[in-house]
């Protein structure tokens, strides 16, 4: 059932949120230190771990694909509801630091090719 | 005329879902028809979001009082509830694929997009340790800023502006990469793989490589798939305290 899939996400979003705030707090910070992310960890392996089970299901992995695909709807709700208007004195640092990442990324993509590759193609 | 808007008043949430899709389906018409795919549909509605919120106050659109429901919608909770899920598609079986070169180049994308996003804010005169590791994070993406924008408990006007970054990363991944793709060397599935590792937005790399040659597609999304969640694992912990570190 779709909601077991739900429900493994809420386990992993919640023990993650936890495990942030407790970071946190033990690095007297105020604050949820990475929470997310180790709720992300957590859902990828907990997911391997039930998948060589064959416990998750078509229909289990179906409930967290819905919220995995309502993730860009909720960003633009986002979006929608942040204060715009005292962040507009901020769209240079916005252009800038958006711009400047992309630019020296795309400079390191021939150097990091270069390095690593010794024999192989890849195949998926 | 009152008892519609009592009904969406009262139903602020189911509202705020008609108001998303029907934006994300003028801005996917737009950027099919109108960009001919250039900028990608996601980019165009963030970028309207953004506009509309502009009419509003500090709340943006959520202080009129018709669409109190967009807040509910794009609060924290559902936000970083809908991106935890998307581990889903991250299978630690795929990243052995990539190997090693996939871990560097994300681990190295990361880290340069977030300092140099860091420093620029630094540079240009923010002092506070949050609001400098929400742009950090923001020049990432515009999913792992606001992600840890929120947790560090920065303002909403930063977290904006760090949105903002993520999507002109979007936009000029999308716009540059079929330009440069030669001079970059990006015609193999070895550099596609450290491309996405390297550039890490989704939207952009996929968009962009789809426009250079669609063979490089699922090589560069392989690793972009993971650069969001090590972003929001990375961003407001060691880098955050890293700049905690320096900056007090």
């Amino acid at each position: 059932m779709k909601i077991y899939g739900v429900a493994l996400l809420a386990g992993c979003f919640l023990i993650g949120k936890f495990l942030g705030n407790i970071l946190g707090n033990l690095l007297n910070i105020n604050g949820d230190i990475g929470g997310v992310g180790f709720a992300m960890l957590l859902l990828v392996i907990s997911n391997a771990f039930l998948l060589k089970r064959g416990w998750i299901k078509k229909e289990t992995k179906n409930g967290i694909l819905f919220w995995s695909s309502m993730y860009i709807p909720i960003i633009i709700a986002m979006s929608a509801t942040l204060n715009v208007r005292s962040a507009l004195g901020g769209g240079w640092v916005a252009l800038v630091a958006g711009g400047g990442a992309t630019f020296i990324c795309f400079l390191l993509v021939p150097l990091l090719s270069k390095v690593g590759r010794n024999n192989k193609s890849i195949k998926i | 005329m009152e008892i519609l808007e009592n009904i969406i008043l009262k139903n602020g949430l189911i509202f705020a879902f008609l108001v998303v899709g029907i934006i994300m389906l003028f801005s996917f018409w737009f950027s099919k028809n109108i960009t001919k795919n250039k900028i990608p549909g996601v980019a165009i509605a963030i970028i309207i979001g953004l506009s509309i919120a502009f009419f509003g106050d500090k709340k943006g659109m959520a202080n009129i009082p018709l669409f109190t429901g967009m807040a509910l919608l794009g609060g924290s909770m559902l936000r970083d509830f809908a991106v935890v899920a998307t581990a889903m598609g991250a299978e630690i079986d795929k990243i052995k694929h990539a190997g090693l070169i996939g871990f560097v180049s994300l681990f190295l994308g990361i880290f340069i997009s977030f300092f140099f996003g860091s420093i620029l804010a630094l540079v240009m005169g923010y002092n506070d340790v949050v609001s400098i590791t929400t742009i950090g994070a923001g020049a990432c993406t515009y999913i792992v800023g606001p992600v840890t924008g929120s947790a560090i408990g920065a303002s909403s006007d930063v977290i904006a502006i760090s949105v903002a970054a993520g999507v002109i990363k979007t936009i000029i991944v999308t716009l540059t990469t079929p330009l440069i793709a030669k001079k970059i060397g990006l015609d193999n599935s070895y550099s596609a793989m450290v491309f996405g590792g390297l550039l890490g937005t989704t939207s952009g790399v996929t968009a962009g490589l789809a426009a250079t040659d669609p063979k490089l597609v699922p090589y560069g999304a392989l690793t972009a798939t993971f650069y969001t969640g090590l972003g929001c694992l990375l961003c407001p912990s060691i880098f955050y305290l890293t700049l905690r570190f320096f900056i007090t």
